[in-house]
């Protein structure tokens, strides 16, 4: 693999993947990866280009289509010594393997009593505004939400797939790993070397004194390009990056929210379930009186994804619904 | 039904102590029944009376150090693991000495540290655990094998199949051993299933040797497993072993099972596995009293377990928050 990690160069979020699972892979014996098409392809979308050059067939292995035995066989040696690095190539087919997300991985520490442990990260690529249609566009980072038992990650930049993916794999937890599909084209500066990145810690984006923006993978993009837009107005927003939904660090949230007196939640999954409504829930409760105004989300419209660009751009979130969102809330 | 005869490898002894673990868990099973209708356990069992042959004759063919997955009707390999009689009646009756700490339940016996890696209540979902902990045995190179044992009626379902294909493509060390007790839960896998023998004659699709056998046979239970155990550990991959069998109480609960024909549970019922193994043991020149002992010895350690499980603490409620993280805890936001 080329050697990305040297200071001050810019990677894309696709070659972080790639590099986050390299080093793991290159630090500890234990790590292997499987998933459809991962090894001599590089993966459909090549975030593990290189990997099978570099480490072959004994450590990438390419599996027949067959997400249970993916995430079965990926926790079956999770539990006895391993630790599998598994890909679902799109975060669709999690219904088709859901089982193991929400019945085995998450439920077996618990209802043994803590006699297993299952030190396994599920990697899949989320998210939609590529046209991919209902079946291939979703993100569905709130379906996983639903599952206590669970840490997940979805990164927004390319230095924090590389420290989130070094927590992901040495977390003695099941994590679920959501890379987004619009992302993986985009660049940021490399990860420097041995960089970690705890999980359940927010990063702020965007410092800011007027609104708290709580955006989470692709949304931190267009949070951040709303409120530049909304800067020229003299708005001046905080952008927190939740990095995790577990753990959720609702610490970070709350104490930003105690200076702007503002929230909008930025969230690409659908309103009705998404995680927005668990981080507005949680400052209803314990955040009340920090507000001087209603909390809003920003999320996918209650519909499955269209196709067409000018119909999905109706349903998902972008710069603009986000601007104008602010543009409400601040005059309110 | 191809009965393999290996009588030759067993001894006397040997097969005596076999014969006292599976009337251990016949006894633990009949006292899971009375606490169960006596309203001492909540929830559910599934009882595996009339099963014991198979986890009793296929561990005895099992490394300590190998692994095993097992269903909710999972008390049998549980204890044929070492887990004791108390610590499963414990947890069937919501006590902290449980051996899943009252977290778990019937459905969920677990006895990591011998190797027994769970008890899985959504059929078929520990197939491919136990091609992945096959897997994960391959990559160490630690030459132990894992097993998963499952109904009749988790053939029918898409983990089986997709596991047995990895399987077979990894060559993993992996048996799949079907208890086919020729029933799902009411309905005869029969009357779903268009081969006869429904694993055994799926197998070959997925170019994997399989063998039915005599389920209620200790001593073919282990034969068999011995032969498929020494397959994996030479690096010829999995084996499918489908074990006929045939539960003696209800498919759970306080199931009276009567949509089985009376003169098919006759049948079985005098295929008693405990019987057949005595039979052995009288064959190999084993004194009745020999057995009979055997049985008394079962009969106090079970009397044993229910009393101390009977007297045993409920959990603490603050368990409730522990174990969900490898932390100990259950922390999911600050
Ligand atoms: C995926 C799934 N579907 C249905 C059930 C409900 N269920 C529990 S046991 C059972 C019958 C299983 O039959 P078999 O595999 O033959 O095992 P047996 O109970 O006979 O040991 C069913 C349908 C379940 N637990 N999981
Ligand atoms: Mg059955």
């Amino acid at each position: 693999m080329a050697d990305i990690s040297a200071l001050g160069q810019t990677v894309t979020y696709r070659e972080a993947v790639a590099e986050g699972i390299a080093r793991e892979l290159r630090r500890d014996p234990a790590v292997v990866c499987l998933g459809e098409d991962i090894g001599k392809a590089g993966g459909v979308f090549k975030t593990t280009q290189g990997l099978f050059e570099e480490f072959g067939p004994g450590r990438i292995w390419d599996t027949p289509i067959s997400e249970q035995a993916i995430l079965g066989l990926a926790m079956g040696a999770a539990m006895t010594g391993m630790r599998p690095i598994a890909e679902i190539m799109f975060s669709d087919f999690f219904a088709v393997c859901w089982d193991y997300l929400a019945n085995e991985m998450p439920k077996i520490r618990y209802m043994t009593g803590g006699q297993i442990t299952v030190p396994v990260v599920v990697r899949t690529a989320n998210g939609g505004g590529l046209g991919f249609g209902a079946q291939h566009s979703q993100a569905v980072e709130n379906w996983t939400l639903a599952i206590p038992g669970l840490k997940i990650v979805a990164p927004s930049n390319p230095a924090d797939v590389v420290g989130l993916m070094a927590s992901a794999v040495r977390s003695e937890d099941p994590v679920v790993f959501f890379e987004h599909k619009g992302l993986f084209a985009s660049k940021g500066p490399a990860a420097p070397a041995d960089h970690v990145v705890p999980l359940g810690q927010a990063a702020i984006a965007r410092a800011g004194t007027d609104l708290t923006i709580v955006a989470l993978a692709v949304t931190v993009p267009m949070a951040l390009a709303a409120a530049d837009r909304l800067a020229a107005d003299g708005v001046s927003a905080e952008v927190i990056d939740l990095r995790c939904l577990v753990p959720l660090d609702m610490a970070t949230v709350l104490e930003s929210v105690g200076r702007t007196s503002r929230l909008l939640i930025v969230e690409e999954n659908p309103y009705q379930g998404g995680w927005g409504g668990t981080v507005a829930s949680i400052v209803a409760d314990e955040g009340f009186e920090l507000l001087d105004a209603p909390v809003r989300r920003i999320a996918a419209d209650c519909v499955p994804l269209p196709f067409a660009d000018a119909l999905e751009q109706q349903v998902i979130p972008t710069v603009e619904k986000v601007a104008a969102a602010i543009r409400r809330l601040m005059a309110y | 039904m191809t009965a393999v005869a290996a009588t030759d490898d067993i001894g006397a002894s040997e097969l005596l102590a076999l014969y006292e673990q599976m009337a251990v868990i016949r006894r633990t099973e009949k006292a899971a029944h009375d606490l169960f209708l006596a309203g001492l356990v909540k929830g559910t069992t599934h009882l595996a009376a009339g099963h014991e042959a198979v986890a009793v004759g296929a561990s005895a063919a099992l490394r300590p150090d190998d692994y095993v997955f097992a269903t909710y009707r999972g008390h049998h390999h549980a204890i044929a693991r070492g887990a004791t009689p108390e610590e499963c009646l414990a947890e069937l009756m919501s006590k902290a000495t449980g051996i899943c700490k009252a977290k778990g339940g019937s459905m969920h016996l677990t006895k990591a540290s011998a190797g027994m890696l769970g008890s899985y209540a959504i059929v078929g979902a520990h197939l491919p655990l136990a091609a992945g902990a096959a897997w994960s045995a391959k990559l160490r190179g630690s030459g132990q094998v894992a097993v998963a044992f499952f109904g009749d009626g988790a053939t029918n379902i898409g983990a089986f199949h997709e596991a047995l294909n990895i399987a077979a493509v990894w060559s993993l060390p992996v048996l799949f051993i079907c208890e086919n007790n020729l029933y799902m839960e009411y309905t005869p896998i029969g009357s779903v299933t268009p081969v006869p023998n429904p694993a055994a004659d799926r197998a070959p699709a997925y170019a994997i040797p399989a063998e039915v056998i005599d389920g209620n046979d200790v001593v073919v239970v282990a034969a068999a497993t011995a032969r498929a155990v020494q397959r994996a550990r030479s690096g010829q991959g999995p084996t499918v072993i489908e074990a006929r069998t045939y539960r003696h109480f209800g498919h759970s609960r306080t199931d009276p099972a009567t949509y089985r024909p009376a003169e098919e549970v006759q049948e079985w019922m005098e295929r008693d596995p405990l019987d057949i193994a005595r039979a052995r043991l009288a064959t190999l020149g084993v004194p009745v009293e020999d057995a009979v002992r055997a049985d008394d010895r079962a009969a106090q350690v079970v009397a044993e377990a229910v009393a101390a499980a009977r007297a045993a603490p409920a959990p603490d409620p603050a368990d409730a928050f522990t174990d969900v993280w490898a932390d100990g805890g259950s922390q999911w936001r600050t």
